[in-house]
């Protein structure tokens, strides 16, 4: 029987086989962020071990800076003492850096496959649930706790069960004005939160492969979402092509061989799956979520559904307490809700396609007045490649704000937030309940979407506005 | 590691789904907090009201659930970010065992780390032994017994449950999963020697 892109990189990880589906896995990459890596270090010590390979872990700074413009270390006090004890443990322990203000600095998803750390066929694991986004580069990336941290540090492995498989088939192409995290937020409502637990998830199909990279990488993203904590893409000419020539990917001799080992990662024709989902893409609309999980989605022409409706009481009571949270009534109409904050930015939505699709959207329109709107780049390579083109310029003279990378609003971690019972158009990856700030109303959507709502004051049907399709870059 | 073998406790029911761990413990309380503090802003949200008291209609406040040691969940529970205070604030408020019909996957696996159990049941399952709790709640003990996998209900109904052998041994006996990886040192060398060769690219 064949096998999956899965079950090939796995298979090639494996130390030791200690039965029952569970395996001693090798860890290529280890990325480490402000605000778990000061304390793994601490419980690394406590623990009495050292770090085994310093050379197969990097460090950066972005869940608790400050993205004031001219901040520095200290704009966000607890955050400048993080980032002391991450870089002081960093140098003490020999793992390299991207420090503040460098290049290479930013949102650890979006600096790992833009500094080319993150390969196809890698095992990559940070102490973050976002850590599937590197499988938009065909890498098997995936999340972990403190514990499992000081594990990769101490020993460069992990002891992991071999979760079942699920193929997601994207077909079609997207209308304009849908985009890659209009793709995955129907996905996650279609088959709902949970459906990905256990599962390690392959993106595959037309409407997949007619993506970049940074799209993929907004796909895989939100597969944590799903329930999953990895989401891969098959690599292919589009992700070479990405990955050459970034500072950190190999190079001459080296590039042909990593890229002979890259093109047999793919999936078997008569591969398994234990689960196939498959969806037409071109019948989409842009996609808003109305409640507190991303389960809770609907097109933006739609209504909000009837807990009622739902078969399991604990679902009727998830959906009826989002309802209350998030101040709507079943049936109600999105488009047109009035907002207050619009924040562009999170390792799902803050990559340079994504800032120009917003850009094109707000070039030579106002934000509303009652709106405060953010553009938060997802990295310092990001904001001088976004400013070298001038969307710096476009945002500013739409109204926005444009602001120093990291995570920023998406997580409440650096003293940012909105304020209790504000309406937020956000381009993240969670609604969940005070993500944004206690009290804060957080509804998902595309970048172009966001954008769209920033310059209505309200929720609106980005389609409307006549926009172009979606652009890889 | 804490031993986990059998416990007979009071059990309270959250039957709502997509608990996520930001809902279990809060960011700005990691953000510079201690993580043996983190018991009392566990489910903050939901268990204290603006002005700082605590919200009465908030299940794990009322009596007898406060004394509650093994948690009914709805669907999805503990998903959402890798944060493993999560496990440690629901630690500090008293729960050694949570059992819901899923998991998010970090948190499940985080849960074997701090020697708390998770035990996933069908929903329907979950739905009647936390019907029989609502029912008689100071009579609402469940015994979990993880030496043979059964959780037995108030009223004395038995349920099977499906646990990955390794960690079960784990639980049962408080191994430390770094202290036993350390153990294999030398096919960890062994294995990164070979890869060197095969992906030098790695190695970096
Ligand atoms: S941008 Fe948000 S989701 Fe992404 S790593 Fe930062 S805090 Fe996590």
């Amino acid at each position: 029987m064949g096998r999956t892109l899965f079950d090939k990189i796995w298979d090639e990880h494996v130390v030791a086989d200690l039965g029952n589906e569970v395996a001693l896995m090798h860890v290529d990459l280890h990325l480490m962020h402000d605000l778990g890596g000061g304390p793994g270090f601490r419980m690394l010590a406590e623990k009495g071990y050292r770090v085994r390979n310093p050379e197969l872990t990097f460090a950066t700074a972005d869940h608790a800076v400050s993205s004031a413009p001219g901040r520095t270390e200290d704009t966000n006090p607890v955050g400048g003492r993080l980032l002391r004890m991450l870089r002081a443990a960093s140098a003490a322990n020999g793992i390299r850096m991207f420090d503040l203000g460098s290049d290479g600095q930013g949102i650890v998803h979006v600096i790992g496959p833009e500094m080319g750390l993150s390969l196809p066929g890698m095992t990559i694991v940070c102490g973050d649930s976002h850590t599937c986004t590197h499988g938009g580069v065909g890498a098997l990336a995936f999340g972990i706790g403190s514990t499992e941290l000081v594990h990769v540090l101490a020993t460069q492995t992990l002891v992991q069960r071999r979760p079942r498989r699920m193929r997601v088939t994207m077909d079609g192409a997207p209308a304009a004005g849908v985009t890659p995290k209009d793709m995955i937020l129907h996905l996650i409502g279609l088959v709902g939160a949970a459906a990905g637990s256990g599962f390690a998830v392959e993106y595959a199909g037309a409407a997949i492969r007619a993506l970049g990279v940074e799209g993929r990488l907004t796909i895989c993203n939100l597969s944590i979402e799903l329930g999953a904590k990895i989401g891969m893409v098959a690599p292919d000419d589009a992700t070479f092509e990405y990955i050459a020539g970034r500072p950190m990917a190999p190079k001459g001799e080296m590039w042909e061989r990593a890229l002979a080992h890259w093109r047999n990662l793919n999936s078997d024709g008569d591969a398994e799956f234990e689960r196939e989902v498959r969806f037409d893409s071109g019948a989409l609309a842009p996609q808003v979520t109305w409640g507190t999980s991303p389960e809770h989605v609907i097109a933006i022409d739609g209504r909000v559904p009837d807990p009622d409706g739902a078969i399991d009481a604990g679902r009727r009571a998830s959906m009826r307490a989002a309802l209350e949270y998030m101040d709507l009534k079943p049936g109600a109409r999105l488009e047109g809700l009035p907002i207050e904050r619009v924040f562009i930015g999170s390792c799902t939505n803050s990559r340079l396609s994504d800032l120009r699709a917003a850009a094109r959207v707000a070039k030579g329109a106002k934000v509303a007045s009652r709106v405060r709107a953010w553009v938060v780049p997802g990295s310092t390579g990001v904001k001088r490649a976004a400013e070298a083109e001038g969307l710096d310029r476009i945002f500013r003279d739409a109204g926005f704000e444009w602001r120093e990378p990291g995570c920023s609003l998406c997580v409440g971690a650096n003293g940012e937030m909105v304020d209790p019972g504000k309406r937020c158009v956000s381009t993240s990856n969670r609604n969940f309940v005070g993500r944004q700030g206690p009290g804060a109303r957080t509804h998902l959507a595309s970048p172009v979407s966001a954008a769209a709502a920033a310059l209505a004051g309200c929720l609106v049907d980005v389609r409307k506005l006549g926009v172009e399709p979606w652009k890889n870059s | 590691m804490e031993e986990f073998v059998r416990l007979r406790a009071l059990a309270a029911p959250l039957m709502r789904d997509n608990i996520d761990t930001d809902v279990i413990i809060r960011i700005d309380r990691l953000v510079g907090g201690r993580p043996d503090e983190v018991g009392k802003y566990a489910f903050e949200l939901l268990r204290y009201l603006p002005d700082g008291g605590e919200n009465p209609d908030f299940v794990l406040n009322r009596e007898p659930f406060r004394r509650a040691q093994i948690l009914l969940a709805g669907a999805n529970f503990g998903c959402g970010s890798s944060r493993e205070p999560a496990v440690w604030a629901l630690q500090q408020m008293g729960f050694r065992c949570v059992v819901a019909p899923s998991f998010g996957d970090i948190f499940f696996a985080n849960c074997f780390q701090n020697g708390m159990l998770p035990v996933v049941m069908e929903r329907r399952t979950v739905e009647a032994i936390a019907a029989e709790v609502e029912a008689d709640a100071a009579h609402g003990f469940v015994t979990v017994d993880l030496q043979k996998q059964t959780i037995v209900s108030p009223s004395g109904k038995e349920f099977r449950f499906e646990i990955e052998p390794a960690r079960r041994e784990a639980l049962l006996h408080g191994l430390d999963e770094i202290g036993m990886t350390m153990r294999r040192e030398a096919e960890i060398a062994a294995f990164q020697s070979r890869d060197r060769n095969r992906r030098p690219w790695i190695y970096r």
